[in-house]
């Protein structure tokens, strides 16, 4: 019980401190790619405690949803974060849910910031929200493919299983399904964390940006909240990629002190190298037309569709 | 004991019906004995189906030397759709004593309490018919008490119009439900259900397949399946909101009802491709669903659009599960049918409950157009709460009841790994995708809903005029708004009730594979858990509880201030993004299912530098309508205009076709035909 106690609190505590972590390592790489200095990595960890300190202005038409969005959403993806293995596939919680639900929490995440999106009264709102409901309903059909393909290979949707499986398999995890499975999941990560070519996550003109404009009405400590929420989000889909595709090094369930740190060490590697891979994409595309974007997702699908067809014909069931 | 319990549920509606009909002169009075009755025989309704999911099955039959007997049987399958039924009637009741009070003085209170009753007696005695030709009666009855409420405001030409598509789409149906039950009394020799498994197990193969495929037609129209659909955006809508909540909560589930009787009872589902057809049928039926619900901007037609949505995605799990019964995988097709029966009374849940909350709408601003809501989150603060709970219900949210329904459909299908052959095994697993992007567009769709109609300001004078609706109406809400969430948190308790009723179906009892947390860790090698009632304390409590506490603690100066409008002041919602904006992207996505055609014309004031105003039309092609039902309609007018040459309007002449019939009749009888 205590551990397991501990063992939740520390995984909070991981997942906190890496997040913001991470952005800053993401915008440093863009940064050097585009032959700037760019802020120091630490920069999103200045920006959450500045905003934390700061007051809020608070739209005059709002109501309790906009107050209450923002913690939910938080909640839900805090909630996720406690269902996904970071570093080690112990997971007091995972009981509570499997990858489906992890899909389906940062759905209600987005359901609640898009609804505060609409609740000030802005057109840029609506906007933001009308899109991130457009791009995350073309996600979802390939997302749920590469679900299939994924569990269907490891036979089952819970992710400590996955990861402890697919770790157990070593090189032999590398199938030909489970590359397009990954490639398709890649894609469909850089839609879920609004980056280039799908949003831009540093762009402030209204008319281009999606997840932007949806929360282009907070300020102060609801806006730390909201950053950093996305923040988190963005490091468990990054957790999820390494952690079903390549969870090589991941402490198992009776591992020592020392596997521990070294899987974290191992794990923070994963994380900052998928981290650069996003921002060299993110510096090598430009932003893609609103309606372009479903062809950018059906690619996503199509791999997806591979990855399962090539699983269905190579194992046969 | 049973029997009178069930007496007393028919007793009370009937006292409920015919107390509304002597009262109607005093609209106050009529009300409460209508609808109090109507919640007491709900009550009732609800103890006699516990009774029976935790006991023995229900059988009368009436004494009679006649070959037509009325009878009754009511087994876990009927049981469960009566517990269906009531609970919704339940809240239905209650909410529909505050919401008639619009009608005061306009409408016959008593007309309406008397259909009502009887509507909801009508659907009880169609899931417990024992017979043939009871169940014809009845099946009739509801049909046409259910036309007359849709006719119940008739001086719209809309209903009446609704009314009229309603009426043909349910004949036709009824026309192919009585084709398949007659194949089937046929082969048997008894109009009695219990005789039909042996029947149809000596029907020939072809036979057996006509069975049903008219079954589907005729229950899949009452069911809402598409392209069958067509009625129910129309009728359900012009309906009082009361009983569009029951007709889209219930009565299409009275469909469900029977096609899982007649697949799994009387045919034993053996057949592979019956189940592929379901499911392929079933999925369209989803996605066609939710995308016209994201393009509908009457709150009223985007809820039933999402009915068809829903019966979609009931009969996904229905379809899963009658392809792993003819592959011959019980255990699984257990845990699909179990998953089909869960959304069945999720859906009827939330669907009534958003109903209702449209009927609050409709109740404070007099339009069903969404466009014209807005801001109402804080004129109606516990209708807009409880249509949230409908809201993030019905998009298969965590940790709400949704979910739970969709989450076991997913792992349902994840089963198909089983299955031999693969062409089926990606049917399935595709329609997984399908669904995903259903529950997906059905959150946009709900984002539009919830949001232009509840947040921001309020975008006409009715809705700056509104008010909270009456006590009644939110207790009705209220009540189902609580069923949602235990749905939602007590999964494992509702699924051994599930499987109770599945197991005399598809013959196995998967009881001992389900664990309290609702795991299925035993369901061959496919270990899987999830824990609503966690990620509810998580996501509602233990996680937003110091979040919360950091923001009290630090409190700092929250200054209001007018929302960023480009330096212009947002004052009043004619800057809100509306409903049709919010569906852009996907009437873009989907032109070619929509081919959406808009209209933009400037006019000018004074000279061309100074616009007047722009007016603005967008429609969407409803493409089943114009490609499938205008040339059928047009081939019926124009066999009708041939058949007139011999309706000449003489009686005489009639009176010589049924002497030409009889001498017929007499020829072929007497030449021992």
């Amino acid at each position: 019980m205590i551990s397991a106690l501990v063992s939740v609190i520390f995984q909070i505590i991981i997942i906190l401190a890496l997040s913001p972590l991470l952005s800053g390592i993401i915008k440093k790489t863009k940064a050097f790619f585009q032959i700037r200095k760019g802020p120091s990595i630490f920069q999103p960890y200045y920006d959450v405690a500045k905003l934390l300190r700061k007051d809020s202005v608070i739209s005059q038409n709002v109501s309790w949803i906009f107050h209450a969005a923002p913690i939910i959403s938080f909640a839900a993806v805090m909630t996720a974060g406690l269902l996904i293995p970071i570093f080690i596939t112990r997971l007091p919680l995972g009981f509570a849910g499997d990858l489906i639900a992890v899909v389906y929490l940062f759905a209600l995440a987005r359901f609640f910031t898009a609804l505060a999106s609409l609740d000030a009264g802005s057109s840029f709102g609506g906007m933001g929200g009308s899109r991130e409901m457009f791009v995350a309903a073309m996600v979802e059909p390939a997302l749920m493919l590469s679900i299939f393909a994924v569990a269907l290979n490891v036979g089952s949707t819970n992710l400590s299983y996955i990861s402890q499986t697919v770790s157990g398999l070593g090189i032999d995890a590398l199938s030909p399904y489970q590359i397009l499975a990954f490639v398709a999941l890649f894609i469909i990560a850089i839609a879920e964390t609004g980056r280039i070519p799908v949003d831009n996550p540093s762009t402030h003109l209204e008319l281009t940006m999606i997840h932007e404009a949806m929360i282009l009405e907070y300020s102060g400590k609801q806006l730390a909240i909201v950053e950093l929420g996305a923040m988190v989000k963005q490091l468990l889909v990054f957790s999820l990629l390494a952690n079903i595709f390549f969870p090589w090094g991941i402490a198992s369930r009776e591992a020592g002190i020392v596997t521990i740190v070294l899987a974290l060490v191992v794990y923070i590697i994963k994380i900052f190298m998928i981290g650069i891979a996003m921002a060299v994409v993110e510096t090598s595309t430009a932003k893609w037309r609103l309606f372009r974007l479903p062809d950018l997702l059906s690619i996503s699908l199509m791999f997806s569709f591979l990855a399962l067809v090539s699983f269905i014909i190579v194992k046969g069931g | 004991m049973l029997s009178y319990l069930f007496l007393g549920v028919i007793a009370a509606y009937l006292i409920g019906s015919v107390s509304a009909l002597i009262l109607n002169k005093k609209d106050r009075s009529c009300t409460y004995a209508s609808f109090l009755s109507a919640s007491i025989a709900s009550i009732l309704g609800i103890v006699f189906s516990f009774s029976v999911l935790s006991g023995k099955n229900f059988e009368f039959t009436a004494a009679s030397d006649l070959p037509l007997t009325y009878g009754l049987f009511v087994d876990k399958l009927s049981a469960f759709f009566i517990l269906v039924i009531s609970i919704t009637a339940f809240a239905v009741s209650i909410y529909s004593i505050g919401y008639v009070r619009e009608y005061y003085g306009k409408k016959n209170i008593g007309y309406l309490g008397f259909l009502y009753n009887i509507f909801i007696l009508s659907m009880i005695l169609v899931v417990s018919a024992n017979n043939v030709v009871m169940f014809l009666i009845v099946w009739e009855l509801m049909s046409i008490i259910s036309y007359l409420l849709v006719l119940f405001e008739h001086e719209n030409k809309e209903a009446r119009k609704a009314g009229f598509i309603y009426i043909v789409m349910t004949h036709i149906g009824t026309g192919f439900i009585i084709l398949s039950l007659m194949i089937l009394a046929g082969s048997s020799g008894s109009f009695n259900f219990n005789t039909f498994n042996a029947a149809a197990a000596a029907l020939s193969p072809g036979l057996k397949d006509a069975v049903f495929i008219f079954a589907l037609i005729g229950f899949g129209t009452k069911a809402g399946i598409v392209p069958l659909h067509i009625w129910l955006p129309y009728a359900h809508p012009a309906a009082p909101s009361n009983v569009s909540a029951l007709m889209s909560g219930v009565m299409i589930k009275t469909a469900i009802f029977m096609l899982i009787r007649v697949f799994y009872d009387f045919l034993g589902a053996d057949v592979a491709w019956w189940g592929m057809l379901v499911l392929i049928l079933a999925s369209v039926s989803a996605l066609l669903g939710v995308l016209y619900a994201l393009m509908e901007h009457d709150m009223k037609r985007l809820l039933a659009y999402h009915s068809v949505e829903n019966i979609g995605i009931i009969l996904i799990g229905v379809g899963v599960s009658m392809i792993f019964m003819a592959s011959g995988h019980p255990t699984l097709a257990a845990f699909g049918l179990i998953a089909g029966l869960y959304h069945t009374i999720n859906h009827a849940v939330f669907k009534s409950l958003l109903f209702m909350g449209a009927g609050s709408l409709v109740y404070a601003t007099h339009t069903k157009n969404i466009e014209d809501y807005g801001g109402l989150i804080k004129k109606m603060p516990w209708t807009a709460l409880f249509f949230l709970i409908g809201s993030i219900s019905i998009c298969a949210l965590p940790p709400f009841n949704g979910f739970v329904s969709e989450w076991l459909i997913f792992q349902a299908q994840l089963s198909s790994i089983y299955l031999s052959d693969n062409i089926t095994k990606m049917l399935i697993l595709f329609s997984g995708a399908g669904l995903a992007l259903t529950s997906a567009l059905a959150a946009a769709c709900f984002v539009k809903a919830f949001g232009v109609s509840f947040l921001a300001l309020p975008r006409s004078e009715h809705a700056r005029h509104s008010k909270e609706a009456p006590v009644p109406m939110l207790i009705g809400m209220g009540i189902l708004s609580l069923m949602c969430i235990v749905l939602g948190v007590l999964p494992f308790y509702f699924i051994r009730i599930f499987d109770s009723i599945s197991s005399p179906l598809v013959g196995v009892s998967v009881s001992s594979m389900i664990n309290s947390d609702l795991s299925m860790a035993t369901i061959s090698a496919f270990p899987a858990t999830i824990s609503t009632a966690a990620i509810a304390v998580l996501v509602f409590v233990v996680i937003p509880l110091p979040v919360i506490m950091y923001l009290l603690l630090k409190r700092t100066p929250e200054p209001k201030y007018e929302t960023w409008g480009c330096g212009q002041p947002i004052s009043t919602g004619r800057n809100e993004y509306t409903a049709t904006a919010f569906s852009k992207p996907f009437r873009m996505w989907f032109a070619g299912l929509f081919r959406p055609r808009r209209e933009i014309q400037t006019t000018y004031s004074d000279s061309s530098f100074f616009k007047g105003g722009v007016r603005f039309e967008s429609q969407i092609e409803p493409i089943f309508e114009k490609y499938l039902y205008d040339p059928i309609i047009w081939v019926v007018v124009n066999v009708s205009r041939f058949m007139r040459i011999i309706q000449t309007g003489y009686l005489q002449t009639y009176l010589l076709y049924i002497l030409i019939t009889l001498v017929i009749s007499l020829i072929y009888v007497g030449s021992g035909g």
